[in-house]
């Protein structure tokens, strides 16, 4: 089974990479469309400045996406963080029992993938899932987590 | 008490080993025996026939604190003899307990019960019902005196029982059943003495001689042990009614004895057979069961019905007639033809009955020697009467103290044969040694044997033994020539058997014989012996015994470390963390409400509503599975709950969901 896990484990973290870089391609695809108005304004500027205004660019064009879509965001970032903060405690009292660790660690990991699945899947701008209606793509994603969960539970011991 | 003409058996039991087999007259080990086979289960020896042989045995072999059983058994045989019912066995064993308990002593019973035995008696035409009629009717008579007990047509009854004979001297048990058994013979005899004692009027003669033709060719086939016990076998016929030699030859030996004894005639048997059947008897020593026990002693007592008390011992262990015992030869058992005494006869001792030899003369020397004894009666008319076993031969070790002395040890320079050290020992007393010696020299041992008249003497065992420190023990016989035995151990050839151990050596002379009185085996005390370092191709000595204890003793005792448990974090930091965990969602709701979300697609109307909450409830309830699943189900039964919960939520699901899809399909398009 912790075979089963390690590839899970990559499995998900090439997934939640991947879920990542196209998350942030597509913010950054938002918000290219706004600066390249706004860029030759600013013309040569420090870096610092650069970072400054890229992370205002990314603000403003993060608030136009749609509600949903932020949910998504938010739920994936509540389950990161609850795996950092289990990461810490390990990292503080030692791995005994590890499979109780695994078994946090990667419900967290594993509901934050599904949840960016979804996040691809819902998403009006992309083209790939045009004709996959949203409701079905939830139905998957609530199906999945059961399972995950199954899984989690009987590995938690 | 009148003398028998029966058959009596005289064994000597003179208080010397016995060379021949070891036949004992009973003893008290039988008597033990006796008392332990025939104990009583809850109060009673079980059937009457059980019942019977315990306490005949106990009669005979005169115990007297028996268990006491006349409670239960006597209720038993009473009824038994009041009853009109009951079967022929039945009556003959309870007159047979009757006749030794002496519950029933009410002539009335008795009279009553015999008219119906002897119209019985009429009726029969099988043996062992015939046994049990006669029987009853002899015991009857012995114990009820007025009872009229005679038999009027003894001539037709004696006829129809000898009608069951066949040729060869058996019996079979009834007509119907061609097999015959040795067993049935006994008992024919027997029934066949109780019709003579109770027949009205006398026997025919021929009736009588043709059945003393029959003994003898029942003796024709008698059975032999090389030892010269005989026996009576029984071919085994009817695995039903097979019984063993025992009880075939104690059957035989009752009935012929029955028989004798109530025709007052003299059956010409020959006295060898009859020693031989005693012998076989006893010859059982012991037996183990109670069935064998009571066969034994009851055979026992019929041979022998005499008491008189005489000296010597007959198989009951009861006294002999007098006689003399004279000591023919006696020689030495090396020599066979050089007797040392000749026809001394031996005084006898009334007190202890015993018959002694005063003195033995002065030539017999420390030995082992045969005796032959030889049985001579005083009163001729004994002969008649008393079998005996001829000459006896009896083995007898003579012993005294032999004198040991002049012992001298010595180690001698071997080339030159000079004396290194001598010392002198006392073989009575302590001695120690210190002896050293290398491969070069040799050790001499020396001492002289003298038997008390004078002679030369060569014991069973002279050993000299030397022994290593390492336990390595080597052993060698010591030689004589006359009266002076001695050893030399020559140290340069013994050192491949030494297996070229240096160290020290224990000594131990043993000298001992059986009829040596003053056998030892003595430590001298030790020689240092210095040997050369062996070779590499040298045998090494053989391993020696471990001590048992060591290797198939308890070992000691194993304490298991169990795997310490792992160090557990405190509880206050665990808690922490615990509450810790709950801050992202906190974060997560809070980010929520700031997103601004709403439910306004929640529907309103009754139906799509409760498909929506059941919808989560459903959902809720999966989570609630799960959380008893970690808690304290196992996996089998939540995926049996989940299945359900699964179905139901899946088609929940799918009306809510399919539900919403349509409805924002309908905003759309419109």
């Amino acid at each position: 089974f912790s075979q089963l896990s390690e590839r899970n484990l990559n499995c998900c973290r090439l997934q939640t990479r991947v879920s990542f870089v196209t998350c942030i391609v597509f913010l950054l695809q938002d918000s290219k469309q706004k600066r390249s108005e706004g860029g030759e304004r600013m013309g040569r500027s420090s870096t610092t400045k650069d970072a400054q205004a890229l992370f205002h660019t990314l603000r403003s064009a993060y608030a136009a996406t749609p509600t949903n879509l932020k949910i998504i965001d938010l739920y994936v970032m509540f389950a990161v963080f609850t795996a950092l903060i289990q990461v810490v405690y390990m990292a503080i009292v030692g791995s005994f029992p590890f499979n109780s660790f695994l078994s946090g660690v990667l419900s967290c990991v594993g509901t934050a993938v599904l949840a960016v699945c979804l996040r691809i899947q819902v998403n009006k701008e992309n083209k790939e899932f045009k004709d996959l209606a949203p409701e079905r793509a939830f139905a998957d994603f609530v199906l999945s987590n059961l399972v995950l969960h199954l899984v989690i539970m009987n590995f938690l011991g | 008490m009148a003398r028998n003409f029966g058959f009596l058996v005289l064994i000597l039991s003179i208080i010397l080993i016995c060379e021949a087999v070891i036949f004992n007259p009973i003893t008290d080990s039988h008597r033990s025996a006796a008392l332990e086979l025939f104990t009583p289960v809850d109060g009673s020896l079980g059937s009457l026939e059980e019942t019977y042989e315990a306490l005949r045995t106990f009669e005979i072999l005169g115990i007297e604190k028996k268990p006491d059983i006349r409670a239960s058994t006597c209720p038993s045989v009473v009824d038994t003899l009041g009853s009109s019912s009951s079967s022929p066995k039945d009556l003959f064993y309870s007159f047979k307990v009757n006749g030794l308990l002496k519950c029933e002593s009410n002539e009335e019973v008795f009279a009553g019960i015999t008219p119906r035995l002897k119209a019985s008696v009429n009726d029969v035409n099988i043996l062992l019902d015939f046994y049990y009629l006669i029987g009853s009717l002899v015991l009857i008579k012995d114990q009820a005196s007025e009872v009229d007990v005679l038999l009027g047509d003894g001539d037709r009854i004696f006829q129809s029982i000898k009608d069951l004979s066949q040729s060869d001297g058996r019996w079979r048990y009834s007509s119907n059943n061609p097999g015959s058994s040795t067993y049935a013979a006994g008992i024919a005899l027997e029934t066949l003495a109780g019709v003579v004692s109770l027949s009205s009027s006398e026997i025919d003669q021929s009736l009588i001689g043709a059945l003393k033709n029959d003994i003898v060719k029942l003796f024709d086939g008698i059975e032999k042990y090389d030892d010269g016990a005989y026996y009576f076998d029984e071919k085994l016929v009817d695995t039903r009614e097979y019984q063993g030699s025992l009880s075939a030859t104690s059957s035989v030996v009752c009935g012929l004895t029955a028989f004798a004894t109530a025709t007052s005639e003299s059956l010409d048997l020959p006295g060898e057979k009859i020693l031989g059947l005693a012998k076989f008897l006893l010859g059982i020593g012991i037996p183990g069961n109670a069935k064998d026990l009571y066969n034994q002693i009851a055979a026992l007592a019929c041979l022998e019905s005499n008491r008189v008390s005489v000296p010597l011992s007959t198989v009951l262990g009861s006294s002999a007639p007098p006689l003399s015992v004279k000591l023919v030869q006696a020689f030495s058992s090396g020599s066979k033809d050089a007797s040392i005494i000749e026809n001394q006869e031996l005084k006898f001792d009334p007190e202890n009955a015993v018959h002694f030899l005063d003195a033995l003369p002065k030539s017999v020397d420390v030995g082992n020697y045969i005796f032959v004894f030889e049985i001579v009666f005083h009163d001729p008319e004994h002969k008649k009467i008393y079998a005996i076993g001829g000459r006896r031969k009896v083995t007898i070790y003579v012993t005294g103290v032999i004198k040991v002395d002049s012992t001298e040890i010595a180690v001698l320079d071997s080339d030159l044969g000079s004396i290194e050290t001598q010392k002198k020992l006392d073989l009575a007393g302590e001695n120690a040694l210190s002896l050293s010696a290398n491969h070069l020299q040799k050790l001499r041992l020396s001492f002289h044997l003298t038997t008390p008249l004078g002679h030369a003497f060569k014991p069973h065992q002279a050993f000299l033994k030397l022994k290593h420190e390492t336990k390595v023990e080597h052993i060698f016989v010591l030689g004589n020539s006359g009266k002076k035995f001695e050893i030399i151990l020559d140290f340069l050839g013994l050192v491949e058997k030494f297996f070229y151990l240096s160290g020290r050596y224990d000594i131990q002379l043993t000298v001992g014989d059986a009829v040596m009185e003053n056998s030892f085996l003595q430590a001298l005390g030790h020689v240092e012996l210095d040997l050369p370092e062996p070779p590499e191709k040298a045998t090494r000595p053989p391993p020696q015994p471990v001590d048992p204890y060591l290797r198939y003793g308890p070992k000691a005792e194993i304490t298991h470390i169990f795997r310490s448990p792992e160090k557990r974090p405190p509880q206050e930091l665990s808690l922490a963390f615990l509450g810790l965990i709950f801050l992202p969602f906190i974060g997560f709701l809070v980010g929520l409400l700031r997103i601004g979300i709403n439910l306004k697609n929640f529907p309103t109307s009754a139906v799509p509503a409760t498909f929506a909450i059941l919808f989560h409830l459903g959902i809720a309830a999966v989570l609630l599975l799960y959380a008893l699943f970690w808690l304290k189900l196992d996996l089998f039964t939540t995926l049996k709950a989940l299945g359900f919960l699964g179905i139901f939520l899946m088609f929940v699901g799918h009306k809510i969901l399919s539900h919403l899809a349509s409805t924002s399909a309908k905003l759309k398009s419109a």
